[in-house]
């Protein structure tokens, strides 16, 4: 297999101070999706800007199909396609003048462009609304036409911003059908996301970033195996009865249970006779939790048992 | 959703480098031209101020104004023309910096377009409204009394050279744009620049009436240049010296571009 994305070593600082990319690197091979996780202000978009060339890094280096990111950037644009929070479409021009200009700009001739427009707008179902300007679109429209515009010149390497962010649940249904499609089609994807839902749908292998460093790679799967599949959530009537209840799993668990306030959250990866076996725990130390909850593992639950700290809501660029 | 195929992709036209810098950066304006059309209340309001402004000076201050050799209203036009495409580059920083904040200019970064396609679109779409404007400002100026004292020929010089000069004038307006934090700083940005070359000028009033300190200003600074070449070809007159200021309008276009595309060029590349 050879690699689409490559980067290694990059640094970028913001300001003199913010130290947005400390270190990151990573390998995506061609036709396989890498998803990028991380909470807000990680270094996800930035890590995008680069590899996008519309961003150079302070220190390390990068390739997109071979090509390096600051010294071909130009030749790098014509092999990718961006979409997402910071690459937007015009508001003012209709759904098929946004895809012809980004045709036209990828030097199609106005004919070739006006096809391709309106090939992609039937594909995305947005042919109703090609003649209406894009601000009357509702979010999974606008974020559908991205995605098209993104799919002009049908590039080998897509990146995905947050492609779901903000999406009814519907709406991002039917981006990551999309999504699919195209790696069916042999497209190399990087997506960003902050749910590890999505990642765990879409991606062949997840970097989780933070603080603009790499912390953790791997398959969904091995990251998943990790965590436990599942968190069950048990609520008590105050913090002092939680962290009683914590004493009698903190060594006989097989994973660390986790007290967040009046919850804890134990990770269960044996199905229903864990939880079971939980409940039995507490019960024959004569307590009674006053909720429960299972759960998937979030992103929250990655971070926790990555860097013993909860995600933080930090700078959003 | 997707029931159909994706499109087969399409092969890009092969052009030389200024071939695609030049259809990049006529793709781009075509698409600032749709905008304005598309919003037709931004276009009424930048029309209207111009009118404004030759109603309150022709009826409000005109008559305490006194102008040699000419009268007021045909004094005061030269002024206004000169006024009111500098104003219009107010838009060539906003629509930058709404580009910008938007997100748009991410995208444009992204595409394997030429950099200075995206200046250029902008600061030639604000020049093709520049016309429209300046059209305007001529029949309103008519109606209020405004006459060639010159020839229909000579105005059109002066209509040619002020669309120039504005062109040249909203680079500074694009490198303004691209270093605002957003889009409303880069518009009350303009006004500290725009306020005192238009009014400290020869604009609206004679320079002799003001201050020695402030007169000098008036008299040298290139709004002042290019009202004086205009005023010279639409009214000529006695000691007009039109061809000196015609010649030093240029030279001030000139210095513009030179130092404001490099800038604005530098900026765009680094921006965000």
């Amino acid at each position: 297999m050879t690699a689409a994305i490559e980067a290694e070593g990059l640094t970028k600082t913001f300001g003199g101070e913010f130290l947005a990319l400390n270190g990151v690197g990573f390998t995506v091979e061609e036709g396989t999706v890498l998803g990028l996780l991380g909470p807000n202000g990680a270094g996800k978009t930035t890590t995008v800007r680069v590899l996008t060339t519309t961003l150079v890094p302070d220190s390390g280096w990068a390739r997109v199909n071979g090509l390096d990111v600051v010294k071909d950037a130009n030749k790098v644009r014509s092999s990718i396609g961006l979409a997402g929070q910071y690459a937007a479409v015009d508001a003012n021009l209709t759904g098929r003048e946004n895809l012809r200009m980004v045709g036209q700009l990828f030097q199609l001739s106005r004919k070739d462009a006006s096809r391709v427009a309106d090939e992609l707008l039937e594909h995305f179902n947005l042919t109703e609304a090609a003649n209406r300007p894009s601000k009357t679109y509702s979010g999974g429209m606008r974020r559908r036409l991205d995605i098209a515009a993104a799919l002009v010149v049908r590039p080998p390497v897509l990146f995905l911003d947050e492609p779901t962010t903000g999406l009814d649940p519907n709406s991002r249904t039917a981006v990551w059908q999309v999504v699919e499609d195209l790696v069916a089609n042999g497209t190399t994807v990087l997506l960003t996301t902050q749910y590890l839902e999505e990642a765990d749908r879409l991606a062949d292998n997840i970097v989780v970033v933070d603080r603009g460093a790499v912390i953790a790679e791997g398959t969904p799967a091995t990251l998943k195996a990790t965590l436990g599949e599942t968190v069950l959530d048990l609520g008590f009537s105050d913090v002092g009865a939680a962290s009683a209840a914590s004493k009698l799993f903190v060594s006989s668990w097989p994973a660390p249970p986790v007290l967040d306030g009046s919850i804890l959250e134990l990770p269960i990866d044996a199905g229903p006779s864990q939880v079971m076996m939980a409940l039995r725990k507490l019960d024959e130390a004569g307590m009674a939790p006053t909720s429960m909850t299972l759960r998937e593992p979030s992103l929250d639950d990655v971070f926790l048992s990555l860097t013993g700290r909860r995600a933080e809501l930090g700078e959003d660029n | 959703m997707t029931s159909t195929v994706l499109p087969q992709a399409a092969t890009p036209v092969k052009r030389s480098k200024l071939r695609r810098s030049i259809n990049d950066c006529i793709v781009v304006t075509e698409r600032n031209l749709v905008s304005y059309v598309r919003i037709p209340d931004q276009l009424f309001f930048s029309s209207v101020q111009p009118i404004m402004f030759v109603l309150l000076f022709r009826y409000v201050f005109g008559g305490a104004i006194a102008t040699p050799g000419m009268s007021y209203v045909d004094y005061l036009m030269p002024g206004i023309f000169v006024q009111s495409l500098l104003f219009g580059c107010v838009s060539t920083s906003v629509g930058l910096a709404e580009d910008l904040q938007k997100g748009l200019i991410e995208r444009f970064r992204s595409l394997p377009m030429a950099r200075s396609a995206v200046l250029f679109g902008r600061t030639i779409s604000d020049a093709v409204r520049n016309i429209f404007v300046m059209i305007l400002i001529t029949l309103v100026g008519f109606a209020v009394g405004f006459r060639i004292g010159t020839s229909f020929g000579l105005y059109l010089v002066a209509f040619a050279l002020l669309i120039l000069f504005a062109f040249c004038f909203s680079w500074v307006f694009a490198f303004i744009g691209l270093s605002a934090s957003n889009s409303e700083t880069a518009g009350l940005m303009a006004f500290p620049i725009l306020f005192p070359l238009t009014f400290a000028s020869t604009a609206f009033v004679p320079a002799e009436s003001m201050p020695t300190w402030l007169r000098w200003f008036a008299e040298h600074q290139p709004v002042s240049i290019a009202v004086n070449a205009t005023r010279g070809l639409m009214q000529g007159g006695p000691g007009a010296d039109t061809t000196h200021w015609v010649v030093l309008t240029l030279i001030w276009s000139a210095i513009f571009l030179a130092i404001f595309v490099p800038l604005a060029v530098w900026r765009y590349r680094r921006v965000g």
